[in-house]
């Protein structure tokens, strides 16, 4: 059981919980992940540790709410519980040890890339982030960001920041600096749009993948991606990958099988909240 | 009680079969298929066993199951002593009872089994297993005083669990560590509930934590604690982490949606009960294909009847005789109405524009010269693919060791495969290390993997006393 200690809205559907969790707070490191399952009944689903704190024995998800599993967990308060979570899984990120990285991040994808940065800027790497969101709402981890370093800041509306999309500044910033690695985290087609940008650049490019996952330990084989023409488990092999040898095709398409049974399974978990079923 | 009956009668009586579910009820539900003997079923049949003194049934058996001792209780009508008798021998026979491949272990070294049938060994041994744990004030496990040993059990399936039982009764402190969030390894995640209910699983696993060992899921080691790691803070290790890593046909299309490893679509149900409307998803097949022809096919394609397939296929690349799932599996499956594809080999999974799973490419084979393992290896027949419609794929062709775990220790001594290499006692060449079960042997059997925990524990308490 993992007490929940602090909740924090960060953006509209984006929620930051810190939970009780000493031993994983202890070991992880930057790109590593956890798998949750709320309660009896409940799906296990795949976060990334955003952040830890050892002296109170305690990690960072950050979670936007996207269909039922993630929408009961942004709505836990302090004192509640997570029943079971596993971790931390996967590899940890390939960090340079000196030059300068460009730290990408999209939505709720900053929150994953921060741990990254802190890596990197642990390292003495100089760090360039680059985080994007529709409207300045939604722009989350921004002070965060600031303390590893410079930080352009994208809306889709102009409301705060660079107006637009993170791969112009990102173009216009690989064009002014000698950038050593690009890591972003985001939505697929912002993952595959920067790979795209920087392959003609031929700038080393990761990306973390966020396939569907059930055990997270390698025995399901749920999570298989294709890198450079090869069957990978993102879940042990991953889940950051080489940019540019990633089949996004498959990633999205693999991302899509559930979704009308999701699209059910919400509708009947909103119903039952609206006529207070709900647990 | 009546006298028994002569040797001479015993000898008519014919095997009695087991009660079972109706094939039209259970292809639509999870409850378990076979229903028990009860105490005259179970008599009688017991009678039929003639107490062979030199009993050639025990030496089919891995773990040496003092099989006429057990049955003669049985014949005798002394519950208690039969449930004794085996719980003496093996730790988990209400598992064993209904999963062993009897018919290639205790059962066909039965002398009966020369003319006629052999005496339902396996059977009998789930009748006296369930009739121990209802009873109620069960004698708890006795445990010698503490030793102040600590030992790590690495995996809570059955090499796992049957070593634990066998460490803390000798007074060690035992903690297992478990990477999903329930113990009982295959037995929760891969057998399903129509087959081995997970309250046996359940109860042995309660058992065990009133005897004092300790269990802690949601740790993976090689993540969460590495090995070195654990040598340093315990004085013995046992490995029990199974054979977990899914083997696909590597033919293309094999990532199509719709397309499971037989580990993947087996935990969805069994584990995160996708079968009782639980949050977790499975695609429900109209038409599914599963490949293979071992138990975690047959699991497989009965899994996808009670879903509600309307046609459920077992496509195999050899013949039927040669499937080396147990005999009551395949007969369970036919009666439920499961179709076989025998001697058909998959070259690719097919698929719609939206990259759904739309079929099954498949080329016939026939049986050429007998290979390395003795059978007759398939050949494909040139020309012969057909497509074989279905919208979701099953691949249960095996499963080979899961590098997560060894790859943290280097120095560990492993084989080709990436299983671990032990000595006749089940240690690793780290001293202090043991190993057991499908992490040892590759994919083998429950029975073969408490086997290995049993020597395992007694090495490891041998191990404890000289250091
Ligand atoms: C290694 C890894 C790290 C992750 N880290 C985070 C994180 O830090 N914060 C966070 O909010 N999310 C993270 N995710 C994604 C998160 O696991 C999914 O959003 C979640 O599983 C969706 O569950 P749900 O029941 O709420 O939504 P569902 O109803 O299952 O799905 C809602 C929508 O999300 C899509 N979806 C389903 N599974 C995933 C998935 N694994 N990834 C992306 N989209 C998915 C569906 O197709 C659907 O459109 C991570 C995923 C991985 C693999
Ligand atoms: C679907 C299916 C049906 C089968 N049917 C039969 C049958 O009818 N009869 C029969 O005799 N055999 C059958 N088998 C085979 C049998 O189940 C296995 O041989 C047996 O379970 C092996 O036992 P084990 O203890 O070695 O490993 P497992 O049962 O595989 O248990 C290993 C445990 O270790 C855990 N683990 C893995 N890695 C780690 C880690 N790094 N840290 C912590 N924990 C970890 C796993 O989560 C798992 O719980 C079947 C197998 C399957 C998959
Ligand atoms: S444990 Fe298995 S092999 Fe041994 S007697 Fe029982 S059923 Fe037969
Ligand atoms: S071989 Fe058969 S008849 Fe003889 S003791 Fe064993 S079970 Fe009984
Ligand atoms: S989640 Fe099962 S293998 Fe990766």
């Amino acid at each position: 059981m993992h007490k929940i200690l602090r909740q924090t809205q960060l953006s509209p559907n984006v929620i930051r919980l810190d939970v009780e969790a000493s031993r994983i707070a202890r070991t992880r490191q930057p790109g590593q992940f956890v798998i949750v399952r709320k309660g009896e009944g409940s799906e296990r689903i795949p976060l990334t540790i955003a952040d830890a704190r050892t002296d109170e024995g305690s990690i960072s998800l950050v979670i936007q709410a996207a269909g039922k599993s993630t929408r009961e967990l942004v709505a836990l308060q302090p004192g509640q519980f997570i029943q079971d979570m596993v971790g931390p899984l996967g590899r940890a990120t390939e960090l340079i040890a000196q030059g300068c990285a460009l730290c990408v991040g999209g939505g709720v994808g900053t929150a994953v890339v921060y741990p990254i940065a802190q890596g990197l800027h642990r390292n003495g790497v100089q760090v360039i982030s680059v985080i994007g969101g529709r409207s300045k709402p939604w722009v989350i981890f921004e002070p965060e960001l600031r303390r590893l370093g410079e930080v352009v800041v994208c809306t889709d509306d102009g409301s705060y920041g660079r107006h637009g999309f993170v791969t112009d500044a990102v173009k216009d910033l690989l064009s002014q600096r000698k950038i050593d690695v690009v890591y972003v985290v985001g939505p697929v087609p912002m993952m595959r749009a920067m790979a795209e940008l920087t392959r003609p650049l031929k700038v080393h490019t990761i990306v973390s993948l966020n396939p569907i996952m059930v055990d997270g330990t390698g025995m399901c084989g749920g999570c298989r991606v294709s890198v450079g023409n090869e069957t990978k488990f993102a879940c042990v092999d991953g889940p950051e990958f080489d940019g540019h040898l990633v089949d996004f095709d498959l990633l999205s398409d693999r991302l899509s099988t559930y979704r009308q049974i999701e699209q059910q399974v919400n509708a009947r978990h909103e119903e039952a909240c609206k006529i207070g079923l709900n647990r | 009680m009546n006298p028994r009956p002569s040797l001479k009668e015993r000898i008519k009586i014919e095997r009695q079969s087991m009660p079972e579910q109706a094939a039209s009820d259970r292809q639509r539900n999870f409850k378990e298929v076979n229903l028990g003997f009860d105490e005259r079923l179970a008599m009688l049949e017991a009678q039929r066993c003639i107490q062979c003194k030199e009993a050639k049934c025990i030496a089919g058996c891995p773990v040496l199951v003092d099989i006429p001792r057990f049955i003669n209780f049985v014949a005798e009508g002394n519950l208690a002593a039969a449930a004794h008798s085996l719980l003496g021998d093996n730790a988990l026979p209400a598992v064993t009872g209904r999963v062993c491949p009897q018919e290639t272990q205790c059962e066909i070294e039965c002398v009966r089994g020369r003319k006629g049938a052999p005496v339902a060994i396996g059977y009998l041994e789930r009748f006296v297993a369930d009739w121990a744990y209802q009873q109620p004030n069960q004698a708890p496990m006795e445990t010698a005083p503490p030793t102040g040993r600590k030992v790590i059990v690495v995996g809570s399936g059955p090499a796992g669990l049957t070593a634990a039982g066998e460490l803390v009764r000798r007074g060690h402190d035992v903690t297992i560590y478990e990477a999903l969030h329930k113990p009982g390894g295959v037995l929760v995640y891969g057998i399903p509930e129509f087959r081995l209910p997970k309250k046996i699983v359940h109860d042995e696993v309660e058992r065990l934590k009133q005897a004092g060992v300790k269990i802690e899921c949601n740790v993976v080691v090689g993540k969460t604690y590495t090995l070195p790691e654990l040598r340093e803070h315990f004085d013995a290790v046992f490995i029990a982490n199974g054979a977990g890593l899914p083997v696909f046909m590597n033919v293309p299309g094999e990532n199509l949606k719709g397309v499971y490893s037989a580990n993947e679509y087996l935990t969805r149900v069994n584990l995160m009960e996708a079968f009782a409307q639980s949050d977790t998803p499975v695609l429900i097949g109209k038409r599914v294909a599963v490949l293979g022809g071992g138990n975690v096919a047959m699991d497989a394609a009965r899994t996808a009847k009670r879903l509600g397939a309307e046609k459920s296929m077992i496509v195999y690349r050899r013949g039927k005789a040669e499937m080396p799932a147990r005999l009551e599996e395949i007969h369970h499956a036919e009666q439920e109405g499961i179709e076989f594809e025998f001697l058909v080999a998959p070259v690719e999974v097919v698929g719609t524009p939206q990259r759904w799973v739309s079929g099954l490419k498949c080329i016939r084979m026939e049986l050429g010269e007998p290979d390395a393992s003795g059978r007759r290896r398939p050949v494909p027949i040139k020309g012969s693919e057909f497509v074989i419609e279905c919208d979701v794929v099953v691949v249960a062709i095996g499963s080979r060791a899961n590098p997560l775990l060894t790859s943290t220790c280097p120095e560990l001594k492993l084989n080709k495969w990436g299983f671990i290499e032990v000595d006749d006692q089940g240690m690793s060449n780290l001293p202090g290390i043991f190993a057991g079960g499908d992490i040892v042997r590759g994919a083998a059997t429950v029975i073969l993997a408490m086997g290995d925990g049993k020597r395992a524990a007694h090495a490891i308490d041998d191990y404890l006393k000289t250091k």
